[in-house]
């Protein structure tokens, strides 16, 4: 008998320091938001979309006094329509070319901040905070992999963490990508903190080598895209329900009523996007994981074969994968085939994200079949 | 269904030709429209090649896979087991379970039909679809609406220009920027991202290569398990395998010919922290040679993610064990059994059971012919005492192994010529040795030997091997099948990504004088890029059809109307060829915008 190679016992204690670390600035990147959406809420919000549109509007109508070229491209939204203005930058360069359509009912609201500028300033901090958050978690992982010498994910907490930076991260980059996501920062921090909550009480283990079954490099291919998918879906399900959400207030508003769904406060779904807007990005996120999913399914499948000799076996966690691929090929199938849109199309995918929760965290822990990991 | 898949998302458009989806997803009908028998033949295919049905079929197939991932299946690993095990668990409800096929849910008749008809399903959608595709390449684009305000996107203005320079500055325009293109009745009509139906037909029809695989590997494929000790080797045919599961392409006579031997096997454990006695490494060192040339042996090793593949078989390294060395002499001091035993472990830290039978003991003390049978543990760290826990290992590498031993003499069945478990004792015909009026016991470190009560000899526990088993599994398809999956991926990213989208221009010349250009745009409505498409296009169309400038001004006040109209006509009125048809020279906005 050999003794399996060693442990750094720091690197490791560095490791879940950095983590917890990680989950504090979160808890107060928490509360910036959260201070931020309470601001915001002083704001004069409903005014402000119509502001908007008219200053865009003579702006455009300024370039083209000054150029004397203009093209105007109306847009005919679906049902009800959103108005997009979308090319005025080529003024200068003798052309305006404006996007517009009819109908401004569906405005995206201003964000959290609305047009506050304490809670702007709020918002500002979260997202700093976020960011540093975000680079202890990510040393948390690197360290954690580097304790060990081999890729950071070879058991449920390990996948939580990787999980919950993966989604972080996707939401940072859009940030820096200038794309106005900054209204996903609670329910991001949120979901991140509750992931990583989990992982260090009920996920928890030692940092160790990994069981001979994990030596492969698909280690590294499959699983990593798996929690990419997994943090993506997620984002997606935020949106769907955040769409849902909106529709509802969006009903409600038609309806007379002053508040949103479950009592919450009007002004928080004013200031969030519209609801097309939440329907459009969480199709968006699902369409683009979904071939990725298709690989990570496939991926694992060539894994399974070169570890157990057949790669399908029905075992749960490949049945749970099949069962998920499905679910989201049928919402996929559903919105482009038969026009399923809204809220329909909107229970499908709460129903494949409901598949994929219980793939990830049900069959781990309440089935047992041949993934089933150190420590958990 | 057929007039949901885009026009529900966007106004739907006046000319057919035109407006013609950019999807070609099959028409579909409501009713029967024939009479009799093959009227309803023909709904019911209709029916079952519906994108109503897939998606129902689709949500079946994910509904009916649950039930196998949460009840015991034949099929998977240690399958027969657990299904028995459950089965002693659940006596009410299991031959319920059994007539429905709940523990072979995946070959199951219900769980075949839901496939079977999506893939018929499938290919009655798939094959129509690919034709009228061929035919929608080969065509030009659909010519031009008459009237493109209605189009979803559109653009206008008015430039001095001469009509036909501008329509062919379209079309060289739209030509640049890879669009197929064609110039024709003084307007263009341009399409693009035919990749993206191109996309969804491979990825649909690589599920059929997909099942094909499935389909072939299942008929052709075989799986044999061999367990050897250290230094053991066998020939791959069918009376060397400890088992064997032939399909109907490959059977007993079919087995790759090879020699294989385990020459040893290296165990590697965690030693502390939480995880303590946890795998971390296996490996087997073996020497093999394919067919029948011995000259050929090679070396090599087998690891849990890395299989041998001799021939057409994979050799996958599945348990591992430990296998005690046991001579038994008999009364005089004969050797009438020495071998190691491989024993099997029961829990994760290798505790192992097995037994030992000296069936050629030949004569007992009181001179009759009789044999031994020892049943026991093989204890890979054994703990000090086993008080409270009896015979437990305590860890699953070898630190302090014992061998703990009960004794049986009589008659342990192996002359019956019934086949017998290697692994289990039958005691019916045997009695237990008993020393002091107890059941005969020892506890053995290796070099030990135990002398056995009323003269039978003795036990000596020489040391120990450890054992390793095989799954040789020979499975054709799997390239079939990873060619399937590759190509439904690049056919996925095609389709979800990609869009396919019209564009016309037409620029006529207007009765006052000057030129109206006026350009559209038709895409699936989850792209928001059409509009941007569009606008860059009439920008760069604007360097060789600028824009008049004393249009600027009341260009300003009629958009705003214009836009209304074009987009409120299509709900209010859906289609209204007619009004237009009475002034076909005259752009139909044109009333609303002079
Ligand atoms: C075997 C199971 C099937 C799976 C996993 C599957 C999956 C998919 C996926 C992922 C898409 C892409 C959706 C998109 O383009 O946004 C799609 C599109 C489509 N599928 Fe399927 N499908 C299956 C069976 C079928 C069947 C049986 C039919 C026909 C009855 C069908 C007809 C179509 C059509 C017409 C489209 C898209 C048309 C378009 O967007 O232009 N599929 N399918």
């Amino acid at each position: 008998m050999q003794l399996a190679s060693a442990v750094d016992p720091q690197l490791a204690d560095l490791s879940n320091k950095l983590i917890y670390s990680a989950m504090v600035v979160y808890t107060l990147a928490m509360f910036a938001h959260m201070i931020e959406w309470t601001f915001g809420s002083k704001g004069a919000v409903a005014v402000r979309s119509k502001e908007q549109s008219g200053s865009l509007a003579e702006t455009v109508a300024t370039a083209g006094k000054k150029t004397g070229k203009k093209v105007t491209v109306t847009v005919a939204g679906a049902g009800g329509g959103t108005t997009t203005l979308t090319r005025t930058a080529i003024a200068g360069e003798g052309a305006t070319v404006v996007t517009s359509g009819r109908g401004t009912d569906e405005e995206d609201g201003p964000g959290a901040a609305g047009t506050n500028e304490k809670a702007d300033l709020a918002g500002r901090i979260a997202v700093s905070l976020t960011v540093l958050g975000a680079l202890l978690h990510a040393g948390g992982i690197v360290t954690r992999g580097l304790s060990v010498s081999r890729w950071p994910w070879g058991n449920m907490y390990e996948f939580s963490c990787a999980f919950a930076f993966a989604m972080t991260a996707a939401y940072l980059v859009l940030l820096a990508a200038r794309k106005n996501v900054r209204w996903l920062g609670l329910p991001v921090v949120l979901a991140g903190l509750l992931t990583l909550g989990i992982a260090t009480t009920v996920l928890y283990t030692d940092s160790e080598q990994l069981v001979p079954a994990l030596h492969s490099p698909w280690l590294a291919i499959h699983v990593s895209t798996a929690i990419f998918c997994g943090g993506a879906f997620y984002a997606a399900f935020i949106a769907t329900l955040l769409y849902l959400g909106k529709d509802s207030f969006d009903k409600r508003m038609a309806a007379g009523l002053t508040t949103g769904p479950l009592g919450t406060s009007a002004s928080i779904w004013r200031r969030l996007p519209a609801a097309s807007t939440f329907d459009k990005l969480s199709y968006r996120i699902n369409a683009l994981v979904f071939p990725l999913w298709t690989f990570t399914i496939i991926a694992g499948a060539i894994w399974a074969e070169a570890a157990w000799g057949k790669y399908w076996e029905w075992d749960p966690k490949e049945t749970w994968s099949f069962i998920t691929w499905v679910a989201y090929a049928c919402y996929l199938h559903a919105r482009a085939t038969a026009g399923w849109k809204g809220r329909k199309a909107a229970y499908l995918a709460l129903a494949a994200f409901a598949c994929w929760l219980f793939n990830y965290y049900g069959v781990n822990i309440f089935v047992t079949g041949k993934h089933s990991y150190a420590g958990i | 269904m057929s007039n949901t898949t885009t026009e529900t998302e966007q106004p739907p458009a006046p000319d057919d030709s035109a407006a013609e989806r950019l999807s070609t997803a099959p028409v579909e009908s409501d009713g029967p429209t024939g009479i009799g028998a093959f009227g309803w033949a023909r709904w019911m295919w209709r029916q079952l090649t519906s994108m109503r049905v897939a998606l129902i079929l689709l949500f079946l197939l994910s509904l009916a896979a649950i039930p196998g991932s949460l009840i015991p299946q034949y099929q998977n690993g240690q399958g027969q087991l657990k299904v028995e095990a459950w089965k002693a668990q659940h006596t009410t409800v299991a031959p319920l379970y059994e007539k429905l096929q709940l523990f072979d849910v995946y070959s199951s008749i219900w769980f075949s039909a839901i496939y079977i008809l999506l893939f018929v399903s499938l290919a009655g959608c798939i094959v129509p679809r690919t034709w009228q595709f061929v035919g929608v390449l080969r065509a030009q684009p659909p010519a031009a609406p008459r009237n493109l305000t209605r189009m979803p996107v559109y653009a206008a203005w008015r430039t001095e220009a001469d009509p036909a320079a501008v329509n062919a500055a379209a079309h060289r325009l739209l030509r640049r920027r890879r669009f197929r293109a064609d110039l024709s009745g003084g307007a263009v009509a341009a399409e693009k991202g035919y990749l993206r139906e191109v996309g969804n037909l491979l990825f649909h029809l690589s599920l059929f290569a997909l099942l094909g695989g499935f389909a072939w590997a299942s008929l052709a494929s075989g799986t044999g398990g061999k367990l050897m000790v250290e230094g053991e080797g066998y020939s791959n045919t069918i009376t060397q395998l400890d088992d064997f599961n032939g399909t109907r392409f490959y059977g007993n006579q079919d087995l790759d010919p090879f020699y294989l031997k385990l020459d040893g096997f290296t165990s590697k454990f965690q030693t502390k922290g939480d995880q303590i006695g946890a795998a971390r490494q296996f490996t087997a060192n073996v020497e093999y040679y394919q067919g029948s040339d011995e000259s050929k042996l090679k070396k090599s090793t087998i690891e849990v993610n890395h299989p041998l593949e001799i021939g057409g078989s994979k050799v996958y390294l599945i348990g591992h064990g430990y296998a005690p060395v046991i001579t038994v002499r008999n009364g005089n001091g004969d050797v009438v059994f020495k071998g190691a035993v491989p024993f099997l472990p029961q829990d994760g830290n290798m505790t192992s059971t097995g037994v030992v039978k000296a069936s050629d003991y030949g004569l007992g003390p009181d001179g009759n012919k009789t044999q031994l049978g020892f049943s026991g543990f093989f204890l890979p760290t054994a703990p000090l005492s086993f008080e409270g826990t009896g015979p437990i290992s305590l860890f699953p590498g070898d630190a302090a192994p014992e061998l703990v031993l009960n004794a049986f003499a009589g008659d342990l069945g192996t002359d019956s010529g019934l086949p017998q478990n290697i692994y289990q004792l039958n005691t019916r015909k045997l009695t237990q040795l008993t020393q002091d009026g107890q059941p005969a016991k020892a506890r053995l470190k290796p070099g030990q030997g135990w002398t056995l009560p009323d003269g039978y000899g003795s036990v000596t526990f020489e040391g120990y091997k450890q054992w390793a088993s095989f799954n040789v599994s020979h499975r054709p398809g799997n390239e079939i099948a990873l060619a399937g999956a590759v190509l439904a991926i690049l056919g996925l990213i095609g389709s979800l990504f990609i869009q396919r989208r019209r564009i016309w221009v037409r620029a006529v010349a207007l009765p006052g004088g000057g030129t109206q250009v006026e350009l559209a745009g038709l895409a699936r409505s989850e792209s928001a890029k059409i509009a941007e498409e569009l606008a860059e296009l009439a920008v760069d169309l604007q360097d060789d059809a600028p824009a008049s400038e004393d249009e600027d001004e009341d260009e300003d006040d009629t958009r705003a109307p214009d836009g209304e109209e074009a987009a409120a006509a299509p709900d209010a009125v859906p289609d209204d060829p007619e009004a237009e048809a009475s002034d076909p020279a005259v752009p139909a906005d044109q009333n609303s915008k002079e």
